[in-house]
């Protein structure tokens, strides 16, 4: 356990992984420097758009996982969930505002605090390679919101 | 995750994480991130308990507004309450598992073996 009582993820994979007989870890993506945009405007007149690691339905299995492009005025009342690196034995997620705030979202555009909602959601899977999540998802993840003109994006990693 | 926001954030879309695996996130290099100390799979709140997630939203937004370098986090100030010791038992190695952990990554090797065959056989 780390000195602030956090989980230590990548070194507590490393161990569990090499438990499984997996000896190459799994290399997270590091970077020393971090790209960083402020606030082109007020939250009361932003666009808000939100990717999640969880995929619209259970046709997603692990061989079938893809970005997938979704109605954020309409999304699926439930996400699939599955095969993620979530922890099944101290919770669940079968309240989907727990990972992809759709009502909380609407309640602020009703109430002024946001602007609108984005016309799609992302449905990013990251369980791949750096290399396709960079090169072939992150970019049309981008040319949406840019079409969309999406100002916010919330992320949520499962 | 951080690797989507990263674009985002280049192509001029401001970005904010929702997260509960702080090393990673850092490590990451996320621009912005909301930290909750939860068992991963509830990021934005806990199940059914609109208070805790009210409150992460509002950070999440609050730290939009006022972040004004990379890198910038918000420890959101919720405890998991939990019977069990989940951060002990998450993903736990040791003697008595042991066992049954190098069953599961031999069956985990063999799938992947038969999913790789699968492909190979398909684009040929």
């Amino acid at each position: 356990m780390s000195s602030d009582n956090t989980i230590p993820y990548i070194e507590r994979s490393k161990k569990y992984y090499e438990a499984q007989g997996f000896h190459k870890p799994y290399a997270w993506s590091h970077s020393t420097e971090t790209p960083f945009t402020r606030l082109k405007k007020p939250l009361p007149e932003s666009k808000v758009t939100i990717v999640t690691t969880t995929m619209p339905d259970d046709s997603y299995v692990d061989e079938q996982r893809r970005l997938a492009i979704g109605d954020l005025k309409n999304p699926p009342e439930k996400f699939f969930t599955d095969g993620l690196f979530w922890d099944r034995d101290a919770t669940h997620t079968d309240d989907r505002e727990t990972y992809f705030p759709i009502n909380e979202l609407n309640r602020r555009v009703a109430a002024g605090e946001l602007g609108d909602l984005a016309e799609h959601y992302y449905c990013v899977p990251t369980i791949y390679s750096h290399r396709r999540t960079a090169a072939r998802d992150a970019p049309k993840i981008v040319q949406s919101c840019l079409k969309d003109k999406v100002d916010v994006a919330l992320l949520v990693p499962l | 995750m951080s690797l989507v926001a990263r674009q985002l954030e280049e192509n001029g879309i401001a970005t904010v994480i929702f997260g509960s695996a702080k090393d990673i996130l850092t490590y990451c290099g996320a621009p912005r991130f909301v930290f909750t100390d939860f068992p991963l799979g509830n990021p934005c709140g806990r199940p059914y308990d609109i208070e805790s997630q009210q409150l992460i939203m509002s950070t999440a937004l609050s730290l939009l507004e006022t972040a004004d370098t990379p890198g910038q986090s918000t420890d959101i100030p919720l405890r998991w309450e939990s019977k069990v010791d989940w951060k002990k038992n998450f993903m736990y190695v040791g003697a008595e598992n042991r066992e049954s952990l190098r069953a599961a990554g031999e069956s985990r090797r063999k799938k992947q073996a038969e999913l790789r065959e699968r492909i190979v056989k398909n684009d040929g």
